[in-house]
């Protein structure tokens, strides 16, 4: 059971691309949404910082079944999701790359928050007050100071976000199906390889993931060493 | 002295658990004031509540612009301040440079070109502009902290003491710094310090603060003279003295200063350096002047000064006593046991010699 010679299949090309494009889109849709609420998870003293993190956490802990289950009663024909993606003529998400973008976006997003929650924590008060006392608004303040100084945090949840988009399965599984250059990724191309016993592809994939793994984590924690998680 | 015009008006009034702040005050719009007090007595509270880092009910009138009343805030990026952080607080990702220009190109009427090179000479930064906050001593950033709040070109100057993260050779090393801007700054500066010798060297006007209300403010020289004050200085009590250097010994060394508020009185110190004319500040402490009835000779003390005695008052030692002696218009105040002023029969108006036995040439 070797590594087959013939190398990548064209099927295994475009679940490469797909994964690519659903990590990269997913990682970029997460730094947006995830920067305003880890700002308000870091600064708030309101009671709901307790239920938001836990909320947002839950993705940690939850079997990504569960997680896929409800996303696809939400957003079925039924669900209320549906119902709404429907009324706009954009039928329903399940089964389509859209729908495991909604999907990732949902099961990535501790992984982007709470790098991002944990460097403005860092930051703290001081430089924010000083950069009022010379005439920087709060958004200026954001821009010029709290984004430089939470670069590191950036860096850690670009690369985690992404790496945890491109290692799911359970929730795609239940999510998208498997519909090739639609949605059916890497994780999931392997699984088909392994049913139909094509171990040397299998394989082929998953060195590939290992490796990707591997070399990002690498320069993750050599790169940024201050920007490791807890 | 003349009486500066009052032009910055504060009243905050804030209630927490275990602290209270209940101030109203009319503070010199020129001059360095010293926000004088123990730990916890408000002083840093009170600073930042005029900078609009805090927020407390109140009212804060700054040369007649409101800054803060019952319906108005003005956020801090809105107020025309410089604030210099205890711990300089530089932005580590901007070098020195861009610490100083952060704040310049925001403010609307910032320093010139000009004006900032001038600051930037001033404090003997000039050398570390292209440097990072990490590459630079704890001195060395404070200076560039100071620099950066001045770039903005404030009309008030907050400083929340600026030395008490330095240790003494740092210190000793920003003192002179201040005091030039001290001399050049046309803009009033709120000085927060604990450091009894810190006042004495750069402070006009002095608040004092005890659990967060202000106990006695007013000039410095007048303030301390005060014996009905609780300022607690224990050792630390003592007068400041603005003086002239009048003239220098050379066989001895020494330098006569004479009084600005006594032109005919003075006292002989160490020779500084300073040249004649030069003004200096004198630190008298009240355990180092004894009084006596008589004018002594043969004594080894040098400044002898006749005065007036004009108020006496119970120290905080049931042993000791305070007199403030009136030395025609500078103040002195000597510390003796009560045993001694009763044995003197001491009463107010009564001529004596205050002998002098250490001062201190500030300045």
């Amino acid at each position: 059971m070797g590594l087959n010679p013939a190398g990548f299949t064209p099927a295994d090309l475009a679940a490469v691309w797909l994964t690519l494009k659903l990590a990269g889109v997913t990682t970029a849709l997460l730094l947006l949404i995830g920067t305003p609420i880890a700002w308000w998870l870091a600064r708030t003293r309101s009671w709901w910082k307790g239920p938001v993190g836990a909320v947002v956490a839950l993705p940690l802990v939850l079997p990504p079944t569960v997680i896929g289950f409800y996303l696809l009663v939400t957003m079925g024909p039924n669900g209320p999701v549906g119902q709404f993606t429907q009324s706009l003529g954009l039928g329903v998400l399940p089964f389509t790359f859209a729908g495991l973008v909604v999907a990732s976006v949902f099961y990535s997003l501790p992984f982007v928050v709470q790098p991002l929650q944990n460097a403005f924590e860092a930051i703290g008060d001081r430089p924010l007050e000083a950069a009022a006392t010379l005439r920087a608004s709060p958004l200026d303040t954001f821009f010029s100071v709290v984004l430089p100084l939470a670069r590191p945090g950036y860096l850690t949840a670009s690369v985690l976000g992404f790496a945890h988009t491109v290692g799911e399965f359970g929730v795609v599984l239940m999510i998208g199906g498997n519909i090739e250059g639609e949605t059916r990724v890497i994780s999931v191309q392997i699984y088909d390889h392994v049913e139909a016993m094509e171990y040397g592809q299998a394989h082929w994939l998953s060195a590939g993931m290992l490796a990707f793994a591997f070399v990002v984590l690498l320069a993750l924690y050599t790169l940024n060493p201050s920007g490791k998680r807890k | 002295m003349s009486q500066p015009v009052s032009s910055i008006h504060a009243r905050f009034k804030l209630d927490r658990a275990g602290f209270s702040l209940d101030v109203d005050l009319d503070l010199p719009n020129r001059g360095v004031t010293a926000l004088f007090g123990h730990s916890g007595s408000g002083k840093t509270t009170l600073l930042r509540c005029i900078a609009g880092l805090e927020r407390a009910p109140g009212a804060l009138n700054m040369n007649g612009e409101v800054w803060q009343d019952a319906t108005t805030f003005l956020p801090t990026h809105k107020r025309a301040l410089g604030y210099v952080f205890q711990e300089a607080s530089l932005f580590p990702h901007l070098s020195a440079r861009g610490n100083l220009e952060y704040g310049r190109k925001r403010a609307s009427g910032g320093m010139d070109r000009k004006a900032l090179d001038h600051i930037v000479e001033l404090l003997g930064i000039g050398p570390l502009l292209e440097r990072r906050p990490d590459q630079l001593s704890g001195g060395e950033r404070q200076r560039v902290g100071i620099a950066r709040a001045l770039a903005v070109k404030p009309r008030l100057l907050l400083m929340d003491e600026p030395l008490a993260a330095l240790d003494l050779a740092r210190k000793q090393e920003i003192l002179p710094y201040l005091e030039r801007l001290h001399e050049e700054l046309e803009i009033p500066v709120l000085y927060v310090s604990h450091a009894p010798d810190e006042v004495a060297r750069l402070a006009d006007h002095i608040v004092v603060m005890e659990a967060g209300r202000a106990v006695a403010a007013g000039p410095l020289t007048e303030t301390l003279a005060r014996l009905d004050l609780p300022i607690h200085l224990g050792e630390d009590a003592g007068v400041v003295l603005d003086a002239v250097v009048s003239e220098r010994d050379a066989q001895w060394q020494l330098a006569r200063a004479i009084f600005k508020d006594n032109p005919d009185a003075g006292v002989w110190v160490r020779d500084g350096g300073h040249a004649v004319g030069h003004h200096v500040r004198v630190r008298i402490l009240a355990r180092d002047v004894s009084l006596a009835i008589t004018r002594h000779s043969g004594t080894s003390i040098l400044n002898i000064l006749p005065g007036v005695v004009a108020e006496m008052a119970d120290d905080t030692h049931p042993a000791l006593a305070l007199v403030r002696v009136n030395v025609g218009g500078a103040a002195l105040v000597a510390r003796l046991t009560r045993r001694s002023a009763h044995d003197l029969g001491l009463t107010p108006g009564q001529i004596v010699y205050a002998q002098i036995k250490a001062v201190a040439l500030i300045g």
